[in-house]
C-alpha cells in the first residue's frame, strides 16, 4: 500500500491496516501525536479500527518549541 | 493572579519554547522563569527519527498549561485546522491565534486573526489572539469574546521593546479581559514596562532563549515582570517638569 505520510510518498508493508498499526511501524505509538487523515483529525480512542487506505493523504504533527 | 477563560495563574510571564540551545537549558529556564503557560507550535513530525527528542516529553507537563500556536498559518482556516490539531492531542484547549500577513515584518493579519478568533471561540477554544497593538482591532476581538488579547511590542523577535506604549495603554485601559504583551520584548526593563502599563502579563521567547545565558535572563524576565506590576499596583507618581525636594525644607537655617 501507498501512502503519502508528511507530504512523502511511501509504501507501507501489507500487514498495516489501522492507524495504530502505523504509528508502531513508524515506532511512534507512544509518542505525542496527532492524525488526520485526508484532512479529517483521527481521534486517539479510534486508532485501533481507523482503517488507512492506499493513496491516504496522512499527516502526522507534533508539538515542537514556538513563541 | 492571572485569569484567562477558567484558568487562573499565579506567574504573569508565559514562555515560548523556540529557539533554545538545548533541551537541558531549556528546561532550566523554564523552571527559573516560574512560568505556568508554555507556548508550543504544531509542525510534522520526523517519522524517521522516532528516538529525537522532544521538549514536551521532558517535562511534566501536569504542571503547566500548553498554550500551542498557529503559527504558520496565514489565513484563518489554516489557523482554525492547526487549533484543531493541537486540541486532538488532548493536551489543551487554548490555542494562541497567530496569522501573520507579511513575511518580513511577521506582523499579524488583522483580518483572517479576527476571522480564526471568531471561528474557535464558536468551536469552544479559549482564544488568545496575537494582534498588532491596534486598539480598535482589540475592542472588536473583545467583542467576539475573546479570552485575552495579545498585542505586540514590536515586531517577533526583535527585540526592540514597546515600540507604542501610547497605544499599548489604550488597549489596557479599554479592555475587559487580560491584556498580554507579546512579542518583541528584549530585556528585563522592557517587560517591566509592560507591567508597569498595567499589563496582565507578557509572553516572550527569543529575549530569554537567545540570550547569553537562557537561565539567568528567565530569572531576570521573572522578576522584572514581577517588578512591574508591583510598581503598576503601587501607582507611580506623575512626572513633573521640575525638581520637588524629598527632604524637608524646615531647620535649613543651620546652614
Amino acid at each position: 500500500m501507498r501512502c503519502i505520510i508528511n507530504g512523502e510518498m511511501i509504501d507501507l508493508p501489507a500487514h498495516i491496516r489501522t492507524v495504530a498499526q502505523l504509528l508502531q511501524h513508524f515506532r511512534i505509538h507512544e509518542k505525542i501525536a496527532i492524525v488526520e487523515i485526508n484532512a479529517n483529525i483521527i481521534m486517539k480512542e479510534t486508532y485501533e479500527h481507523t482503517a488507512i487506505a492506499d493513496g491516504d493523504r496522512i499527516e502526522i504533527v507534533h508539538f515542537v518549541g514556538g513563541g | 493572579m492571572l485569569q484567562i477563560g477558567p484558568y487562573t495563574f499565579q506567574s504573569r510571564l508565559l514562555l515560548g519554547t523556540g529557539k533554545f540551545p538545548n533541551i537541558d537549558i531549556q528546561k532550566e529556564a523554564v523552571e527559573a522563569s516560574g512560568a505556568e503557560i508554555l507556548t508550543f507550535a504544531v509542525r510534522r513530525m520526523n517519522i524517521f527519527a522516532p528516538d529525537q527528542p522532544n521538549f514536551l516529553e521532558k517535562i511534566d507537563i501536569t504542571k503547566y498549561k500548553l498554550l500551542p500556536n498557529t503559527a504558520g498559518a496565514k489565513t484563518a482556516e489554516e489557523a482554525v485546522r492547526i487549533a484543531r490539531l493541537a486540541k486532538a492531542s488532548g493536551l489543551c484547549d487554548m490555542v494562541k491565534v497567530e496569522v501573520i500577513g507579511c513575511d518580513q515584518t511577521l506582523l499579524p493579519d488583522p483580518i483572517e486573526t479576527l476571522k480564526a478568533t471568531e471561528m474557535l471561540l464558536e468551536e469552544g477554544f479559549i482564544v488568545l489572539p496575537y494582534t498588532s497593538d491596534d486598539v480598535v482591532l482589540a475592542k472588536r476581538l473583545q467583542q467576539l469574546g475573546c479570552h485575552a488579547i495579545m498585542p505586540g511590542a514590536s515586531p517577533i523577535g526583535s527585540g526592540q521593546g514597546i515600540m507604542n506604549p501610547l497605544n499599548i495603554q489604550f488597549i489596557i485601559e479599554q479592555a475587559t479581559v487580560p491584556v498580554i504583551i507579546d512579542a518583541g520584548i528584549g530585556g528585563p526593563a522592557d517587560a517591566a514596562l509592560a507591567m508597569e502599563l498595567g499589563a496582565d502579563g507578557v509572553l516572550l521567547n527569543t529575549a530569554v532563549a537567545s540570550a547569553k545565558d537562557p537561565v539567568k535572563m528567565a530569572k531576570a524576565m521573572k522578576l522584572a515582570i514581577e517588578a512591574g506590576r508591583l510598581g503598576y499596583e503601587a501607582g507611580r507618581i506623575p512626572k513633573k517638569k521640575y525638581a520637588t525636594a524629598s527632604s524637608p525644607s524646615e531647620g535649613m537655617s543651620i546652614v
